[in-house]
C-alpha cells in the first residue's frame, strides 16, 4: 500500500546512527575527536603517566632544556618537571571544565525548561539570568576569591555561574519552540501532563542543543580557568595548573621560554579539540541538514 | 513561423550526485501561457530555477539545453544571466512571507531592479516604483512604498512581488506557485490580476503549480512532470478531459476540485458532539477591546458521520477545533461530548486529533510503536504485551506494515507519517476524531489515499469526524455536513449537497467560485 | 516602539537594582570586620566603635544600602582603606584607560571579524573560507593572554616594534597614545574577532540562502549588491546582539591584558583591591562594571530598533 506514495521514503539510519556517521565523515570532526581522546586520556591518567609528582622540586637541575634525559619537556625555575606539571595541569583544566558544565546544566536546564513552559515564571527567570549576565565571570571570581580565597572550586563555580544564563537562554528558546510544535499539541490532546510533556517530549528534543552548548562552554571554561589561575584567583600554588605555569614562566621569560610554551600549547590543544569536535557535532545534529535529507 | 521564446530540451539537473530533473522539455511562444504541473519532488520548480540560472547550493545542469530567443543560455556566465534576469525574464516566487528583504523599504525593492538594468536613475526609479506598485493593484502606493514588508499582508506582499517581476517589462514571467500560500479568495484576485497584467503587456507566462485545476484554468498549455521527467504535455483542456499517460489519469482522478459531490447515506441521527453558542474572546494586548476569534458558533457531529468546518485564515475554524479539543477554554457556550463521564480525562480519551503537518505532529525522537502507544500509556490501557499487539493491529488498519513499528518518523514519507498519526488517534478507541487540516500538507495523490482511508475507517469502525479544512474541494469529497465560517462567525451550515450545490450565502458562493478548475467541466 | 523602549528601560533599572543588592550583600558577607581593618589591628574598642559609626556600620542593613546607593548615584563610593584616597578619584584615573582599550579592541574585533566572516561566507568551500575559519578557530583555542606574553617578548623586547608596557593618554599625545594601546587592543580583540567572524559567517550563510536573496538575484542584481546591500545588512542584526553579549568577556579580558601590558586601568585596580582586601574599592569596581554592562546592553537594544525595521512596530523580531 505504501508503494504508491509518490515520495519514496529515503532510506536513513536511526537518528543516533546518522549523527555518528556524519561526524565520522567530517575530517575536522575526526581530528577534533582524536585530539579530545588524547587530552582526556592524558588528564584522566595523569598520575600514572607523569614521570614525577607535579610539585617535586629538583634544585640541582633548574631550567633544563626540553628533550634532556629524564625531563622530556625540560624543567622550570625550581627544577620541577614540565611534562608532569602539564599532564596534571591538563587534568585540573578538565576538572574545572567538567564541573562548570555540570553546574551550568544542573541549574540552567531546569530553569530554562520552566521559563519556556510557564509564562509567569519566564519573567522571574529571565530577570535572574539578566542579573547573572551582568556579572562577568572574572568579577564573580573576584568576589568569590575575596570571600574564600582562590581554589579549583572557586574557578569552577565562577565559570559555571557565568555560563548558566546562556544555558537558560538556549533551553528556554528550545522549549518555546518545541512547546508550539504539533507533537506537543498532540500530546496535550492525549491529556499528557506537564511532566510527561517536558520530560518525554521537550527535553529529549532539546538535548542536542544542550550538548552543543556544553561543547561551547567546555573550551571557554578551560580558557577561563587558565586566566583565573594566571591572575591568582583560581587554582593556588603549589597545585599544578596550566594558568599558574604561564604566570610563573612570565617571571623568568628572559632566561628560558620553554616552561611557558608547553602549557600554552596544552591549553590550545584542549580548546582546539573541543571546538573542532563541537563544530562537527553541531553540523551533524543540525535539524536543518538532517531535515533536508529526510525529505 | 515565429521563433520560440523559451525552449528547454532534455534538461538534466543534479544536486550533487542526486538527479532532480531527468529529461524535461517544454516550449513557450511569445505571449503564450504554459503551466508545469507536478507533485513535490517532481522537479518542476528546479526546472524553472534552472532557466534563470538560480539553482540552489550544489545544483548543476548536467545535460540538455535551455535556449532563450534562440540563444543558448544553458551554461551562460553570471554576467549574461544578470542582464537577462529581471530584464528579460521576471520571477514571481512562491512564498510571499519569505521573499521580500525584511530590512528594505518596499519602494526601494521595486526601484532596485530598474536601477540595476539602467532603466531609470535612482530618483526616477522612486517615482516609477510607485507607478508600478499602483499598477499591481496596491492601494495608496505612495505611502505603501515607504513601508517595510512586515507591514503588509500575504496577498499584498504577493502583489509587490508581481510588481517586481514585471517592473522591467520582461518578455517572460516565471511564476513559481505564486498563490499556494494564500487563501483561495485572495488567490483568485491575485491570479486574475496577474492574468490581466501579462495579457496587457504581452508577457509570456510560465506557471509552476501542484494544482492541476489551477493550471487548466490559467494556461493554454499544460506540461505534467513526475519524478524529474515530463510525462505528458498538451493543450490544457485535452490534458484534463482526455489524459493519455497513466500518471496524469491518476492525477486527474484524485484531484478533489474536479469531482462532484457523491451521494452520502445519512441514516443515524444520534449526535456525538454538540456545540452550542460557543464564543472565544481574546483581549488585545496594550490597547483596549477584544478580538472575537469565535462568535456564537453552534453545530453538531452525528455518529458515524463527518462534519466539516471550512474557512480561510482568521475565520475561527482552528480556534473552534481547539475549543472542542479542550486546548482553549471558551468564553461562552457549551460543548457536549455524549457518552462520556464528563471528566476532562474521559472526554480527551473519547476524542483524538490528527493535525496538519505530518512532519511536525510526530515526536522525531519516538519510534512508531512508542508514538502509537503513547495515548494507551497515558490513559493506562492494557499492558505491554497487549499494547504491542494493538500496534500491529492499528498499523494494519491504516495500511502500514507491522514491521514499521520500530522506525522513526524521519524514515517515513509524508503519507506514511499521516497514517501513523491516524493510527495513534485510533489507539484509545475514540468516538470522535478531530482532523485539523489533516490532508492539507500532502500531495494530491497521497491526499486522495488518506481521504479514502479515513472514509473506510469511518465505515468499518463507525467513527465520527470533525474535519477542519480551508479546501472546499476536499470537504466536498468527505463531509456529510458543512459549516462555513468567516471572521469568527458561521455564515452558513447544512448538508454538504445543499450548501455546496446551492449555496445561500454570497461568501460561500465566492469560495466555490474561487476553487481553481471548477469552471473547466461546467 | 516607545512602549518597548520603556519596557527595556524599566527592565534594565530592575536588573541594576538587583545587581547592586547582590554586590552590597556580597561585600557584607566578606570575612573580617572593615572597621577593624580600617582602624588597625591594635586599635582599642572605642576607636573601632568610632570608625564603625563613621562608616555607618552601626545602622540597619537597609539604611546602609540606601545610604550607599544614594552616595553611589552622586559618585561617592567612600575612601580606599589602603590609600585613603576617595574611590571616585581612583575610578576617574583608571576608567578612561580601560574604556579606551575596550573601544579600540572592539573596533579591531569588528573590522577583523566582519571582514573574515564575509569572506568565509562568500567563498564557501574554497581556500578563503578555510583560512578565515582557521583564523577564528586559532583565536578561540589559543589563550590570547599567552599570545600577549609572547608578543611582548618577541615584538616588543626583541624586535622593538611596540612598547612592552606603559600608557600614554591619547588625548595628550594622540599618535603615541594610539601606538601604545595597539598591541594590547589587538591581543584583547583577537578572541572577540573570532566570535564576530563565526557569527557573521553563519548568519551570512543563512541569509545568502534565504528566499529573498534568490528573489534579489532574480531581479538581476549583481553579486556585490547581493552580498553587501542585502546579505551583510541582514546579518548585522544578529552580529549586534553578539557584540552586546561579548562585553562581559571583554571586561574579563581587559583585566588580564592590563596585567600583561602593565596598563593602569580598572582591571589592575580590581586585582590590587582584591589582593589587599580593599572592600570599598572592590564594591565600587564591581558596581561600575555591572552598571556599564547593563547600560551598554540597553544601548545595543536601542540600536536594534534602528537596524531592524521590524522592531520599530512590534517591539520584537519574529
Amino acid at each position: 500500500m505504501t508503494a504508491v506514495d509518490p515520495v519514496a521514503p529515503v532510506a536513513l539510519g536511526r537518528v543516533r546512527g546518522r549523527v555518528l556517521r556524519k561526524l565520522w565523515h567530517n575530517p575536522l570532526g575526526v581530528v577534533g575527536g582524536v585530539l579530545l581522546l588524547i587530552v582526556i586520556v592524558a588528564g584522566v591518567f595523569a598520575p600514572w603517566l607523569a614521570p614525577y609528582p607535579p610539585s617535586q622540586v629538583h634544585f640541582t637541575t633548574p631550567f633544563q632544556q626540553p628533550f634532556t634525559v629524564g625531563f622530556a619537556l625540560g624543567t622550570d625555575d625550581l627544577g620541577r618537571d614540565v611534562l608532569s606539571r602539564v599532564l596534571h595541569g591538563t587534568r585540573a583544566s578538565l576538572e574545572v571544565g567538567v564541573l562548570s558544565v555540570l553546574l551550568a546544566v544542573v541549574v540552567g536546564v531546569p530553569l530554562g525548561l520552566l521559563a519556556g513552559y510557564w509564562r509567569w515564571l519566564d519573567a522571574v527567570v529571565s530577570r535572574l539570568a539578566d542579573v547573572m549576565l551582568a556579572f562577568p565571570f572574572l568579577i564573580v571570581a573576584v568576589g568569590l576569591a575575596a570571600i574564600n580565597g582562590g581554589g579549583i572550586g572557586n574557578a569552577a563555580i565562577a565559570l559555571g555561574i557565568a555560563n548558566i544564563p546562556t544555558m537558560i537562554r538556549v533551553v528556554r528558546a528550545e522549549t518555546l519552540r518545541l512547546k508550539e510544535s504539533d507533537f506537543v499539541l498532540a500530546a496535550h490532546t492525549m491529556d499528557a501532563g506537564a511532566g510527561r510533556i517536558l520530560g518525554g517530549h521537550v527535553l529529549p528534543n532539546a538535548l542536542s542543543a544542550i550538548i552543543v552548548q556544553a561543547t561551547v562552554i567546555m573550551p571557554s571554561a578551560v580558557l577561563g580557568e587558565a586566566i583565573l589561575s594566571f591572575l591568582g584567583l583560581g587554582i593556588q600554588p603549589p597545585d599544578p595548573s596550566l594558568g599558574i605555569m604561564l604566570s610563573d614562566a612570565q617571571q623568568y621569560l628572559f632566561r628560558t621560554v620553554w616552561p611557558g610554551v608547553f602549557p600554552g600549547i596544552a591549553i590550545a590543544l584542549i580548546c582546539l579539540g573541543f571546538n573542532l569536535f563541537g563544530d562537527a557535532l553541531r553540523d551533524a545534529l543540525d535539524p536543518k541538514t538532517s531535515h533536508r535529507e529526510g525529505r | 513561423m515565429t521563433e520560440p521564446l523559451l525552449e528547454v530540451t532534455d534538461l538534466q539537473v543534479s544536486f550533487g550526485d542526486v538527479p532532480a530533473v531527468r529529461g524535461a522539455g517544454l516550449r513557450l511562444m511569445p505571449g503564450e501561457r504554459v503551466a508545469v504541473v507536478g507533485a513535490s519532488g517532481s522537479g518542476k520548480s528546479t526546472t524553472a530555477h534552472a532557466v534563470m540560472g538560480l539553482l540552489p547550493g550544489a545544483g548543476r545542469v548536467t545535460g540538455g539545453r535551455i535556449s532563450f530567443r534562440g540563444e543558448d543560455i544553458t551554461h551562460a556566465g553570471e554576467k549574461r544571466l544578470c542582464a537577462l534576469r529581471g530584464r528579460q525574464i521576471g520571477l514571481v516566487p512562491q512564498d510571499p512571507m519569505s521573499n521580500l528583504n525584511p530590512v528594505a523599504r518596499i519602494g526601494r525593492q521595486v526601484a532596485e531592479t530598474l536601477v540595476a538594468h539602467g532603466l531609470a536613475s535612482r530618483r526616477e526609479a522612486k517615482d516609477r516604483a510607485v507607478e508600478i506598485l499602483a499598477e499591481a493593484g496596491l492601494p495608496d502606493p505612495g505611502r505603501r512604498a515607504r513601508q517595510y514588508p512586515h507591514e503588509f499582508s500575504g496577498g499584498m506582499r504577493q502583489r509587490v512581488l508581481i510588481a517586481i517581476g514585471l517592473a522591467c517589462r520582461p518578455d517572460l514571467l516565471i511564476a513559481d506557485e505564486p498563490t499556494s500560500a494564500l487563501d483561495v479568495t485572495v488567490q483568485r484576485q491575485i491570479l486574475d490580476h496577474l492574468e490581466k497584467l501579462t495579457q496587457d503587456l504581452g508577457t509570456a507566462l510560465l506557471l509552476v503549480t501542484h494544482d492541476l485545476g489551477l493550471a487548466a484554468d490559467r494556461a493554454d498549455h499544460v506540461v505534467v512532470m513526475s519524478e524529474g521527467k515530463v510525462v505528458e504535455a498538451g493543450p490544457a483542456r485535452q490534458i484534463l478531459t482526455a489524459p493519455d499517460h497513466d500518471y496524469t489519469k491518476r492525477l486527474v482522478a484524485a484531484a478533489p476540485s474536479l469531482t462532484t459531490t457523491p451521494p452520502r447515506d445519512r441514516r443515524t441521527a444520534e449526535p456525538v458532539l454538540e456545540v452550542v453558542g460557543v464564543s472565544k474572546e481574546y483581549r488585545i494586548r496594550g490597547g483596549g477591546g477584544a478580538l472575537r476569534a469565535a462568535d456564537d458558533v453552534s453545530f453538531t457531529v452525528q455518529r458515524g458521520q463527518t462534519t466539516a468546518i471550512v474557512g480561510e485564515s482568521g475565520s475561527g475554524k482552528t480556534t473552534t477545533a481547539h475549543m472542542v479539543l479542550g486546548l482553549v477554554t471558551p468564553t461562552a457556550g457549551t460543548i457536549r461530548l455524549n457518552g462520556t463521564d464528563g471528566t476532562r480525562r474521559g472526554r480527551r480519551r473519547a476524542m483524538q486529533a490528527v493535525f496538519q503537518d505530518p512532519y511536525g505532529s510526530l515526536d522525531p525522537m519516538f519510534t512508531v510503536e512508542r508514538l502509537i502507544t503513547e495515548p494507551l500509556r497515558i490513559f493506562g490501557i492494557g499492558d505491554r504485551a497487549s499494547r504491542r499487539a494493538r500496534v500491529s493491529q492499528l498499523l494494519d488498519q491504516v495500511g502500514l506494515s507491522p514491521a514499521m513499528a520500530q522506525r522513526y518518523p524521519n524514515e517515513l514519507s509524508g503519507g506514511q507519517r499521516q497514517r501513523v498519526a491516524i493510527a495513534r488517534a485510533l489507539a484509545p478507541e475514540p468516538r470522535l476524531v478531530v482532523c485539523d487540516e489533516a490532508v492539507s500538507a500532502l500531495d494530491v495523490l497521497v491526499q486522495d489515499q488518506i481521504l479514502r482511508l479515513l472514509e473506510n475507517l469511518q465505515r468499518e469502525l463507525g467513527l465520527s469526524y470533525l474535519f477542519i479544512s480551508h479546501d472546499l474541494a476536499v470537504v466536498r469529497s468527505i463531509a456529510h455536513d458543512v459549516v462555513v465560517m468567516r471572521g469568527g462567525r458561521v455564515v452558513e451550515q447544512g448538508p454538504v449537497g445543499q450548501v455546496l450545490d446551492s449555496p445561500a450565502d454570497p461568501y460561500t458562493r465566492q469560495l466555490l467560485d474561487a476553487i481553481p478548475g471548477a469552471t473547466v467541466f461546467s | 516602539m516607545a512602549r518597548y523602549l520603556f519596557h527595556r528601560l524599566w527592565q534594565s533599572a530592575l536588573t541594576l537594582v538587583l545587581a547592586s543588592i547582590i554586590v552590597f550583600i556580597g561585600v557584607r558577607a566578606l570575612p573580617g570586620d572593615p572597621a577593624l581593618a580600617m582602624a588597625g589591628e591594635e586599635a582599642d574598642p572605642a576607636t573601632v566603635a568610632a570608625v564603625r559609626a563613621e562608616l555607618g556600620l552601626d545602622e540597619s542593613i537597609v539604611v546602609q544600602y540606601l545610604k550607599f546607593m544614594g552616595n553611589a548615584v552622586v559618585g561617592d563610593f567612600g575612601k580606599s582603606i589602603r590609600t585613603g584616597t576617595p574611590v571616585s578619584e581612583m575610578l576617574g584615573a583608571t576608567l578612561p584607560v580601560t574604556i579606551q582599550l575596550a573601544i579600540y579592541a572592539m573596533l579591531i574585533a569588528l573590522l577583523l571579524g566582519l571582514a573574515t566572516g564575509v569572506v568565509a561566507a562568500v567563498f564557501r568551500g574554497r581556500w578563503p573560507e578555510w583560512t578565515a575559519n582557521g583564523f577564528s578557530l586559532f583565536a578561540l583555542s589559543v589563550p590570547t593572554f599567552w599570545l600577549g606574553i609572547l608578543a611582548v617578548l618577541y615584538l616588543s623586547v626583541q624586535l622593538g616594534w611596540f612598547p612592552a608596557s606603559g600608557y600614554v593618554s591619547p588625548f595628550e599625545h594622540p599618535l603615541r597614545g594610539v601606538y601604545y594601546l595597539t598591541l594590547p587592543a589587538l591581543i584583547l580583540g583577537l578572541t572577540h574577532a573570532a566570535v564576530v567572524q563565526r557569527q557573521t559567517r553563519s548568519s551570512m550563510v543563512e541569509t545568502l540562502t534565504a528566499d529573498f536573496v534568490r528573489t534579489a538575484r532574480a531581479k538581476g542584481l549583481g553579486r556585490a549588491a547581493v552580498i553587501f546591500r542585502i546579505g551583510l545588512r541582514n546579518s548585522l542584526i544578529v552580529v549586534t546582539t553578539i557584540v552586546g553579549l561579548q562585553l562581559g568577556g571583554l571586561i574579563a579580558g581587559a583585566v588580564v591584558t592590563e596585567r600583561i601590558f602593565s596598563l593602569p586601568g580598572i582591571g589592575k585596580l580590581t586585582l590590587d583591591s582584591v589582593f589587599t582586601r580593599d572592600y570599598p574599592v572592590i564594591q565600587a569596581v564591581v558596581l561600575v562594571i555591572t552598571a556599564a554592562y547593563i547600560v551598554i546592553n540597553l544601548l545595543v537594544d536601542f540600536l536594534y530598533t534602528v537596524i531592524d525595521p521590524r522592531m520599530r512596530v512590534s517591539g520584537r523580531t519574529s
